[in-house]
């Protein structure tokens, strides 16, 4: 029987612990033993660190007079981002024993303190739509045990939703954090690219990657986007904004916030259960005093192939740096040469080594113009439309993905099946805008994600569009499973 | 179509080694991938210009001070060989 705590928001947690009515270490106990109950079947926890947890909490729990809000509250951490000295595997046996040397910058606000439950399950160097993708075997979603959890992030958004910690950490480039969140249940933020540093996440697609918030409702979303951004001297595509507080005006509503339905993504290419749970959330929005019409985004068919061009083409460059020389493991090999091939080969997995090749090829000569070039004018396109779409409406919606959570194995030897998964995430991530997935009601008896989307650096009024989504949709957290 | 020379010649551009079988499946999944988006080659874009970044950032630049970084042996301990304080690679072919 899970514990009273583990029914609370991490807010309420944080609040109860700043009032001496719990402690961080009477959380991170039970986290730890909520991950010892139920995560032999959800497999969430790639390095789960319960000591680790226990000890600085403790810490968190003596400093009762310079601790900030919620740094005692116990978190998920996907395995992409570095933690010094705790084995960070990316979902890759090419990083099998790493051990990074510095944390993560998104990380830093936690300070050596950091109570992280453990380092989440993912597909490897998040790539892939359902955790299957990992070496180390698939996690499970904890709604269906023989159903997927999504991805890349699908280790964060099984732990959160089963109460294997309060809130979670994940990474975005195609929609790795709010897909997840969409299939888990639970609410996933992509805040606007360069909003949180990128230092110390190991690189999937630079120009796309952003950390994001993995939590149990919008306030604990607003509450993490706070402790995680801000600009990085260390990233040089950091962006140095102003930051708001994103807890100030969250409960403000809708009134008069106009809000268009992206018509592109509310086709037949979505199942029909899912654009009926979008469709009432919409209207639930307009009862609740938003001004609700349809808005366009013409070149929405051409992100997903815009962007398995772009994507493939950074992994192609990032992924150079697995070459058996600074560390990881090396395949034995008379000449350099074969040692790169042969450490490579081993190393990396199918789709890793699937999107190595589709990126090289797009970026070879002869075929640069006719790919990569071309997708980043479609890129360009799609930042056009937004442009336009946002001079119309302040919030734009639409599915997060098409379907429900799809069992396990069924798009595993269809690389194409699973890259439509993405569908309706990779537009604001071409674009750069922050965008965030909530959970609007059920289909098939199965979690079914809405996806709000605002400009740049408009998480504030985004967050306070989701906060009231939250509250119209036909839906409560409950721990799972 | 994607010649099995082709899909030989880019894995050596990226330095992977692909077993007969895996050239073999690599090829037709590339080209299963790249039909799937030469929709995008049929815009007329010739007067677009391209985004590489969503922010437009452009040359930013942190001033150049010395501070507290990795030790020599920090950044060598994760290496599989070192000769010294070098890491240390077969032989250069």
């Amino acid at each position: 029987m899970p514990d009273r705590l583990l029914e609370l928001t991490a807010y309420e947690l944080a609040e109860k612990i700043e009032a001496g009515e719990a402690s961080s270490r009477e959380a991170a106990e039970i986290a730890n033993a909520r991950v010892e109950e139920v995560d032999g079947e959800v497999r969430a926890f790639l390095t789960p660190t319960p000591d680790l947890a226990l000890e600085r909490a403790g810490r968190v729990d003596a400093r009762t007079g310079d601790r900030r809000f919620w740094e005692g509250v116990p978190l998920v951490v996907k395995d992409v981002l570095s933690t010094r000295g705790v084995r960070t595997t990316c979902g890759s046996r090419i990083l099998e024993d790493f051990e990074p040397l510095y944390d993560a910058s998104a990380l830093a606000n936690f300070g050596e303190d950091l109570v992280m439950v453990g380092k989440s399950n993912m597909d490897e160097f998040a790539m892939g739509s359902s955790t299957e993708n990992s070496a180390y075997g698939p996690t499970r979603n904890p709604w269906d045990l023989g159903r997927v959890p999504g991805g890349s992030s699908g280790g964060s958004a099984a732990a959160v939703a089963a109460g294997e910690g309060w809130w979670g950490l994940g990474t975005d480039t195609g929609g790795s954090v709010r897909q997840p969140a969409a299939l888990c249940g639970i609410v996933g933020l992509k805040p606007t690219y360069g909003r949180v540093s990128r230092y110390g996440l190991i690189s999937f697609g630079s120009s796309l990657d952003v950390v994001g918030p993995m939590t149990r409702d919008v306030r604990d979303a607003a509450l993490l986007l706070g402790a995680i951004a801000g600009h990085d001297p260390r990233d040089s595509t950091s962006a140095n904004v102003e930051l708001p507080d994103y807890l100030a005006n969250l409960e403000g509503g809708v009134e008069g916030l106009r809000v268009g339905v992206i018509t592109e993504l509310m086709d037949e290419r979505i199942d029909s259960g899912v654009r009926e749970v979008v469709g009432r959330v919409a209207e639930g929005l307009e009862a609740a005093g938003a001004e609700v019409g349809e808005a366009s985004l013409p070149h929405a068919y051409y992100a997903l192939e815009a962007y398995y061009i772009i994507a493939p083409a950074e992994v192609s460059s990032n992924l150079a740096r697995f070459d058996g020389v600074r560390y990881g493991p090396r395949a034995p090999a008379d000449g350099v040469h074969e040692m790169y091939r042969e450490t490579r080969e081993a190393g990396f997995g199918a789709e890793a080594k699937r999107r190595i090749m589709l990126g090289t090829y797009a970026l070879s000569s002869g075929y640069y113009d006719a790919y990569y070039a071309q997708a980043q004018k479609v890129r360009t396109r799609i930042i056009q439309d937004f442009r336009a779409a946002f001079s119309r409406y302040d919030v734009l919606i639409s599915p997060t993905s098409p379907s429900v959570a799809f069992e396990l194995g069924a798009k595993t030897d269809d690389p194409l099946a699973m890259y439509l998964q993405d569908i309706c995430a990779v537009p604001a991530s071409l674009a750069g805008t922050p965008a965030i997935s909530v959970p609007g009601g059920l289909s098939e008896g199965l979690p079914v994600g809405v996806q709000l989307m605002g400009d740049h650096f408009t998480e504030p009024m985004l967050l306070r569009a989701a906060r009231a989504a939250e509250q119209v949709a036909d839906f409560a957290f409950t721990l799972k499973p | 179509m994607i010649s099995e020379e082709q899909v030989r010649h880019v894995a050596n551009l990226a330095r992977l080694g692909l077993t007969g079988e895996e050239i073999a499946k690599m090829g037709t999944q590339l080209d299963a991938i790249l039909d799937s988006i030469e929709k995008i080659r049929e815009l007329d874009l010739a007067d677009v210009p391209p985004t590489a970044n969503p922010l437009n950032l452009s040359n930013v630049l942190r001033s150049d001070e010395p501070g507290p970084e990795l030790s020599q042996e920090e950044a060598l301990a994760p290496a599989p060989e070192r000769v010294d304080d070098l890491f240390a690679v077969p032989r250069i072919d």
